[in-house]
């Protein structure tokens, strides 16, 4: 099958970034997406951290070490950006005030379950960060991640097995081999990676795909 | 009034074991790391640390866990890259953990220092994070009834401040510094800049009543 790599997956996300957006992209995969929005768009991005109008990376020998993201990347001021304190960063999430949140997931129900926090091993101590704030507040939840898991299983479930992020809250999942949307019968077909087949698609998708 | 301390030691000496305290930052942005050296130097234990991290390499928090004064972290993300010392700690079964989502973490604090009971909200319903926690469903959406988290200490970074304790920030350093001092009965902020004149009114960012003493600390990480 045909697989994208990361940036044409960034790349394909950012074209569904509207002007005018307030978007917050969440570490990994997700913080690509800012380098793919089509020119002539002024999309302002949030960091959870304490900053909307993150800027471009800096230049090596100019970064100011108390200027990062989410993801503790150095970053700059985009035009028209502000800096505020946690409780005001999450009034902006859990608020309803983002348009759009990009995360990563482990695995996405055809329901749009997600699961990004935990796995089911314990060796790792768990870890939530601002996943499950930003989930109940942002009313457009965009997945990027993989089709399938590093060992093959699949990963777009009829319902997830590891512990969940938020309920009922992701509207698209965007993978190396398809997107889908979140539909109320499940996930429903908007595209394949050129050069696919659904029958391929599906036959690595524990969930049905409706077209 | 001067709320102005001469040294770092002086600081933290009111700081003993067993007591709990919140501590400023988010990665490596916003901490204040000479707090956390003085503190270190006293030897104090059984400690719960409140923050966001759980520290990382050889820095800030994770000092207090190789040191063993920990026993308990109340934090988001304790998982980071480099921190090494909170996952030893964790896998020997020395420290307890409590994980919280960041926005709850952050509003219980703010509850705390609001002198609210607690609070609704619509993070973790369902979920793992929610188990054990009274719930209501208020038009439709289901929300987790959630509880103030108070402190006995804060240890705080600010850029400037005065001997009012009135404070301002620096881009990204400024995090949950505010909420904190808002939440502790004794918040302690090392400042960059120590101001012989009063921070202009308009820029004070955490004003001086939620602060009890201030010490300057001139490096910057």
């Amino acid at each position: 099958m045909k697989s994208l790599i990361d940036s044409q997956l960034a790349a394909r996300v950012a074209q569904d970034i509207p002007d005018g957006s307030y978007v917050n992209l969440g570490i990994g995969k997700p913080t690509h997406v800012s380098g793919h929005v089509p020119e002539g768009r002024e999309v302002i991005y949030h960091s959870e951290n304490g900053i909307l109008g993150v800027g471009p990376t800096p230049e090596k020998g100019t970064e100011d070490l108390e200027l990062i993201d989410a993801s503790k990347r150095y970053i700059t001021t985009a035009p028209g950006a502000a800096f505020f304190e946690h409780s005001d960063s999450f009034a902006m999430m859990r608020g309803g005030h983002i348009d759009i949140a990009v995360l990563g997931a482990y695995q996405v129900a055809e329901n749009g379950d997600l699961a990004n926090w935990a796995t089911l091993d314990e060796k790792f101590p768990p870890a939530v960060g601002g996943a499950m704030d930003l989930v109940v507040g942002v009313p457009t939840v965009l997945v990027m991640m993989k089709h399938v898991d590093r060992d093959g299983s699949p990963k777009l479930l009829k319902e997830c097995t590891y512990p969940l992020t938020g309920l009922g809250v992701v509207s698209r999942v965007y993978t190396d081999l398809a997107v889908l949307d979140v539909t109320p019968d499940g996930f429903r077909l908007v595209e394949l990676t050129e050069g696919n087949s659904l029958e391929e698609v599906q036959s690595v998708t524990e969930a049905k795909i409706l077209t | 009034m001067d709320k102005s301390v001469a040294d770092l030691a002086s600081a933290v000496a009111p700081i003993t074991d067993g007591a709990s305290l919140m501590i400023g930052g988010f990665g490596s942005s916003g901490i204040p790391f000479g707090l956390i050296d003085a503190l270190l130097e006293t030897g104090v234990s059984g400690l719960t640390v409140i923050s966001n991290n759980a520290g990382a390499e050889e820095t800030g928090i994770a000092k207090l866990l190789k040191a063993g004064m920990v026993a308990k972290v109340i934090c988001s993300y304790p998982r980071s890259p480099g921190s090494v010392w909170f996952e030893r700690r964790y896998e020997a079964g020395e420290i307890e953990l409590e994980v919280v989502p960041q926005g709850t973490l952050a509003e219980r604090i703010r509850a705390a220092g609001a002198g609210l009971g607690g609070f609704l909200t619509p993070t973790a319903y369902g979920t793992l994070l929610a188990e054990g926690k009274e719930t209501r469903i208020i038009d439709g959406r289901g929300y987790v009834m959630e509880a103030p988290l108070h402190a006995d200490f804060a240890l705080l970074r600010a850029e400037r401040g005065d001997k009012w304790g009135n404070l301002s920030f620096h881009a990204t350093a400024r995090n949950f510094n505010p909420v904190m001092a808002t939440a502790a009965r004794h918040a302690i902020v090392e400042v960059r800049h120590l101001s012989d004149t009063p921070l202009d009114p308009e820029t004070v960012v955490t004003p001086g009543i939620f602060v009890q003493s201030v010490v300057e600390y001139g490096v910057r990480p």
